[in-house]
């Protein structure tokens, strides 16, 4: 190996940690047992009264007793959202067994997605300010609403005072955040918790996210009542999405501050993002999921013959399923990879749910398994090869990852299996190299 | 609103515990009336949160100026006793 081949080594981002918090359960390795039973984790909504919204299933993390992951001072302070990610964010340190010092938490970072914040601890201030007036609303207020709360909390907790940031791109953003930390690794820090978490389930969440499901574009929510029913992504009769809460904190770090450190892990290497904005409703222009993918697939380097499973965004209707099955045909031909949708199981987690898909993808490379898309039966004119009923075996060496935000945003990101033994030490790993990533980013 | 006697230690810690929460290290049952609020683990948001509801809770008003310069259980308690003698606003 040359050193400047060392070098750009050293430079790539792996990922060293992860922590999951899904309707599938707690943790990563019971999220991934139960997505390899193709258990559905839907239900009806238990976190308020549906009667009369136009919601009544969802996605809810069960069995979660905050004061059992997180001392009591953050609890009053603290939305259920920034609960859970506080929580993942723990698990995910841990299994990478990070713990920067005070002098080198300056090269630490915390990226993460969010879109709705801490949306039921809003709702309970709001309505203490209209039914007893201002001075009994929350100091905690302040900013245990908002989406970049739960960046500030982690970064607060784990003492992580390098580059931050959040990324509001709804579903898209758990993507868009796993590219940004890949960008903030590149200026030279050392390692990033990124991923994305949302916890929609409350009466004004559910109020929200079902505003202007009529107009044509729109994300259709479900109307269903059928837990195995209400959220069947590229079924012939799919009737729209599930709401859901939960997500996925990764630990992204450079390779060569991985190895220094002697990482437990290496789950996976992020070797590809885009992202694309589709162009206004009404427009001429086609829509650029597609493009979305053909770019990351340039970044990493990679023709499409060499991706062994695309994750799909699957929204569950029937013009969302139609476009992406479309984009992958065109770029793989029909049938021409494996796809699958776990989130099928667990309801869509808006910016937590792509983060969740990452993580599901990094222990499927682990495992040489891909997950099923629960059970449901593909409409045969899109020309996908849906994995569904039960996981099937494969080799993956390269996978992609699809998600669309509402509003037109496509990501797209190529993860790469790291192999099983570490490479051979080489050079300092603080030597600076050409970036590993390239820049398609036609954001960046 | 007003009670009998003058507010007490274990009134204040009734409210740290009920808005603020309580660190898992800190004892707020032991000795703290003169330790430092942010050796408890209360920043400044939690101080306000808690002097929020110690006037809500004892009808005195509190001066956000004065708020900040309330080190201590102690400090607080005596402002906030000081207020309750005199016409129920607290002053520096």
């Amino acid at each position: 190996m040359t050193g400047a081949a060392a070098a750009a080594e050293d430079d790539q981002a792996v990922i060293t940690g992860i922590g999951v918090v899904s309707p599938s359960g707690l943790g990563a390795e019971r999220h991934w047992e139960a997505t390899l039973t193709g258990r559905v984790a839907i239900g009806p909504i238990t976190r308020f009264d549906p009667t009369g919204y136009p919601a009544r299933l969802s996605g809810e993390v069960p069995g979660f007793v905050p004061r059992d992951h997180l001392p009591g001072r953050l609890l009053p302070q603290t939305d259920r959202l920034t609960q859970l990610a506080l929580t993942a964010a723990e698990w995910a340190i841990t299994d990478a067994g990070l713990s920067p010092s005070p002098e080198e938490s300056l090269r630490y970072g915390v990226v993460l997605a969010n879109s709705a914040g801490g949306f039921e601890f809003g709702e309970n201030e709001l309505r203490k300010l209209w039914s007893m007036g201002p001075k009994k609303v929350s100091a905690y207020q302040s900013y245990a609403w908002f989406y970049a709360v739960n960046t500030g909390q982690i970064s607060i907790r784990h003492g992580l005072r390098g580059p931050c940031g959040v990324l509001v791109s709804g579903q898209a953003g758990g993507l868009d955040a796993i590219g940004q930390a890949c960008r903030v690794l590149r200026k030279g820090a050392e390692a990033v918790l990124t991923g994305g978490f949302e916890a929609p389930v409350c009466s004004w969440g559910v109020t929200a996210m079902s505003a202007g499901r009529d107009a044509p574009t729109a994300p259709r929510l479900s109307a269903g009542d059928d837990p195995a029913t209400a959220y069947r992504p590229f079924a012939a009769d799919a009737s729209g999405h599930v709401i859901a809460e939960g997500g996925a904190i990764l630990v992204l770090e450079r390779e060569g501050h991985a190895r220094a450190r002697g990482a437990r892990h290496r789950y996976g290497r992020v070797a590809g993002y885009a992202a694309t904005m589709d162009p206004p409703p009404g427009s001429s222009r086609p829509a650029t999921l597609r493009n979305a993918a053909a770019l990351a697939l340039a970044d990493a380097g990679l023709a499409p013959e060499r991706i062994d499973v695309v994750f799909a965004d699957a929204a569950g209707a029937t013009m969302r399923d139609r476009a992406e099955a479309e984009a992958l045909t065109g770029l793989f031909g029909a049938g021409g990879v494996p796809v699958t949708a776990p989130k099928a199981m667990t309801g869509r987690m808006s910016a937590g749910g792509a983060a969740v898909d990452v993580a599901t993808c990094l222990l499927a490379m682990r495992d040489g398994m891909i997950p099923p898309t629960a059970d449901v039966r593909p409409d045969p004119s899109y020309g996908l090869d849906l994995v569904t009923g039960r996981p099937r075996p494969a080799r993956i060496g390269h996978a992609l990852i699809l998600a669309r935000g509402e509003g037109g945003f496509n990501s797209a990101l190529v993860l790469a299996a790291c192999p099983r033994e570490s490479p051979p030490a080489a050079g300092p790993p603080d030597e600076r190299a050409p970036r590993a990533l390239t820049g398609n980013d036609p954001r960046s | 609103m007003a009670q009998d006697g003058p507010i007490t230690l274990t009134d204040l810690v009734a409210v740290l515990r009920d808005c603020a929460g309580e660190d898992d290290g800190v004892d707020l049952g032991g000795d703290i009336a003169d330790r430092a609020f942010t050796d408890l683990g209360y920043d400044s948001v939690a101080m306000m949160e808690v002097s929020a509801r110690m006037v809500e809770r004892f009808g005195l008003r509190l001066d956000e100026a004065r708020l900040f310069e309330l080190g201590t259980p102690a400090e607080m308690l005596r402002c906030l006793n000081q207020a309750a003698a005199g016409d129920g606003e607290v002053r520096s």
